[in-house]
């Protein structure tokens, strides 16, 4: 096999496996610049694989496996945000809670599909195919345009995401909310408005994130699936500078870590996998001191995340 | 006022998790059904609890160890069980005490990790009987046992041997122990006596469970050009990767056919309900004793699953032979000459390794492609 061709594989894999981080990294984005810091990630994303397979499994359906899978994210994040921005409770803590909650409820759930196979009009729909031409593009041809809509429609909202925070006035608003809510809702912003739609809108992503592993990647319910994937998410928010563009990179790069240790085993160089799994989480802690140290306007967190905002105490 | 407010908020949340964590595996041992009661009209007062690594409808290795407590119930024992128990001392301690509590005086822990859990209760608890599955340390009160199913993967190598075109073979890997290199070693014979000229590539993925990275290191592999996948990890991944790339497959623990239909070649089974059965009996008649049990497919505790009909053509002849040779003991997959990878002879000619030798097998013979992890 020729190098380019075996690199080309390499990254397919790695896109794939970093695909339902990419959701959720946005996912959580969306959360934080509205200030609310979401550690249910992982609750969100396990709600969303159980419901998004057991729909699948029951209406064999593939769209409505998607929205029923972000509608139970978005439950998720409704409890949050019901806490948190009505209730004005420790996000912290809230969050813990949610990851406990989801990861108890998608059990339950999950056990009632335990050992069934996605039905095939849904593994069908998301069956990888190749787009001619672009597909043959040595390197990325594959990782691109040899994959399953799914992965696609990934990238797709993390650049529809980076768009919107940019480039839209709505965008400008859910900025200012994450920064200085009393200065948004002295502009006339309803904070409580933008705060609910986006951290909802951040749990519906979590839910798809979850559903791809599920639904599409695996295929078959299995207990726990994310085995921990929303943790890394959390920390590659930070490593994205709250970025989504920048989150596709930190998702594929992650993608590419595990991959890389079966790439290692194979030129039998030996790399402890305990040393791998550290490094999402060393480049957050130095991204963390970098953007500390630098004090760029653009890499800053949202000024007030983690705060609730009291309009009687300004 | 606000900072308080927060506080006492914090407080209340952190008592309610904590509650409900803690109450977590009570209730789950409380759904566990109960038994039969017409045991206590013949006196018997055996009660079995078992401690899972898993959940019980896991597809894999805690599954397969529930089907031995399924038929521990059919015999008119009453049984517990507490799933999900986390490899730690503590919880394994936590999780026996619970079963002791609700009258049980027959502990079985079914994972490696749950080894020094055990030792310390089966101290603590000298009326209670122990056995601990796949570990080595044992007492007046505490057994051990595991079933040999390295014979049955030397069974699944000679299929996978048959099958393959490439020559080329995968195995998805979990840790670099010795209970995961005596299979990969037992199934890479049994393909090189079919197919000397078949290597089989190894790749471990540093975990039990994780479907993902499972996929992920199947699919390495596939691309790599492996036509056959087998695999020592604990759910469908691999083998779903496999089909996936319209390669072959072969499963452990449990028959997987459903899971990749049009993949599935066989795989290498345990029989649970053996030893369980057996034990609990010993227990029912007084006659229980601390023992090492190691058992395989003499005794039928492992076997191999029917082979599919995607095998090739003359393997079920292969495989019976060999089946035929390891029960009536003519025949074992660990008798030299054995080479390891580099080609040194380890094992002379005609001599069977012992038990002992099997057991704390670190090496990997000819025909692996591969390193054990350090």
């Amino acid at each position: 096999m020729d190098i380019l061709n075996e690199i080309s594989l390499f990254l397919q894999t790695s896109v794939q496996m970093g695909t339902h981080i990419l959701f959720a990294i946005v996912g959580g984005i969306i959360c934080e610049r509205v200030g609310n810091m979401n550690l249910g990630i992982e609750g969100m994303m396990l709600m969303g694989a159980a419901v998004g397979f057991s729909t699948a499994c029951a209406t064999e359906n593939p769209l409505l496996a998607v929205l029923a899978a972000g509608a139970a994210g978005m439950i998720g994040a409704l409890i949050y945000a019901v806490i948190t921005v009505s209730f004005r409770g420790n996000q912290v803590v809230t969050g813990l809670v949610l990851t406990i909650f989801g990861t108890g409820v998608a059990g339950f759930i999950g056990k009632s599909v335990s050992g069934n196979i996605i039905p095939q009009s849904v593994s069908e729909a998301f069956a990888p195919y190749s787009i001619p031409v672009l597909s043959d593009i040595p390197i990325i041809g594959k990782a691109l345009f040899d994959q399953s809509f799914y992965v696609q429609l990934a990238i797709i909202v993390a650049v529809l995401a980076y768009f919107y925070m940019k480039k839209t006035k709505w965008g400008l608003n859910m900025r200012s909310v994450g920064e200085n809510p009393a200065a948004a809702d002295a502009s006339g912003i309803n904070v409580t408005l933008y705060k609910y739609v986006h951290i909802l809108a951040g749990g519906f992503l979590c839910g798809m994130g979850g559903a791809y592993l599920s639904v599409v990647f695996l295929t078959t319910w299995q207990d726990n699936v994310t085995a921990g994937a929303g943790w890394i998410a959390v920390a590659l928010i930070i490593f994205s500078t709250w970025n989504p563009l920048k989150a596709i990179l930190a998702a594929y790069l992650f993608g590419m870590l595990k991959g890389l240790n079966f790439k290692m085993q194979g030129w039998g160089i030996q790399i402890p996998s305990q040393f791998l799994e550290m490094l999402p989480y060393v480049a957050t802690v130095v991204v963390l001191i970098f953007i500390t140290l630098r004090k760029k306007k653009e890499h800053q967190p949202p000024k007030s995340l983690g705060n609730p905002y009291f309009r009687e105490e300004r | 006022m606000k900072k308080k407010l927060l506080a006492a908020l914090l407080a209340a949340t952190c008592l309610f998790t904590g509650c409900a964590s803690g109450s977590g595996s009570s209730t789950d041992s409380q759904n566990a059904p109960a038994g039969d009661t017409n045991n206590a009209a013949e006196g018997n007062t055996v009660k079995a609890g078992f401690v899972y690594i898993g959940k019980i409808d896991d597809g894999g290795y805690t599954q397969a160890h529930d089907a031995g407590r399924k038929a521990v119930e059919a015999m008119g024992v009453e049984t517990a069980y507490i799933e999900d128990v986390p490899e730690t001392v503590s919880d394994t301690c936590e999780a026996i005490r619970t079963l002791i509590e609700e009258g049980c005086n027959l502990i079985y822990t079914n994972s490696f990790g749950f080894m020094d859990g055990t030792v310390e209760m089966a101290k603590e608890y000298p009326d209670v009987k122990f056995a601990h599955c796949s570990g080595y340390q044992r007492s007046d009160n505490m057994s051990t046992y595991f079933g040999k199913v390295y014979q049955a993967r030397y069974l699944s190598g000679i299929v996978a041997g048959m099958k393959t075109q490439a020559n080329h073979i995968g195995y998805v890997a979990a840790k670099g122990i010795p209970e995961v290199i005596r299979g990969i070693n037992a199934f890479t014979l049994g393909v090189q006596s079919v197919n000397p000229d078949a290597t089989v590539e190894v790749v471990f993925t540093d975990t039990w469970y994780d479907p993902a990275v499972e996929k992920q290191a199947a699919l390495e592999l596939l691309n790599k050009g492996v036509d056959v996948i087998a695999q020592h990890q604990d759910t469908t991944a691999p083998q779903i990767a496999a089909q996936e790339k319209g390669a072959f497959c072969i499963g452990y623990n449990f028959p997987t056919a459903d899971a990749a239909p049009e993949a599935y070649l066989t795989a290498a089974c345990f029989n649970w309900p053996t030893f369980y059965t057996d034990d609990v009996q010993r227990a029912i008649d007084g006659t229980w004793s601390s023992r090492a049990y190691w058992e395989g497919l003499a005794a039928n505790m492992t076997y191999l699953d029917d082979l599919s009909a995607l095998c090739a053509e003359g393997t079920k002849e292969k495989v019976d032979a060999a089946r035929d040779a390891i029960i009536s003991g003519e025949f074992e997959p660990f008798t030299g000459p054995l080479y390891d990878q580099d080609g040194n002879l380890k094992v002379e000619d005609g001599v069977k390794m012992t038990d002992d030798e099997i057991w704390n097998m670190s090496w990997f013979v000819k025909g692996v492609v591969g390193t054990i992890p350090a």
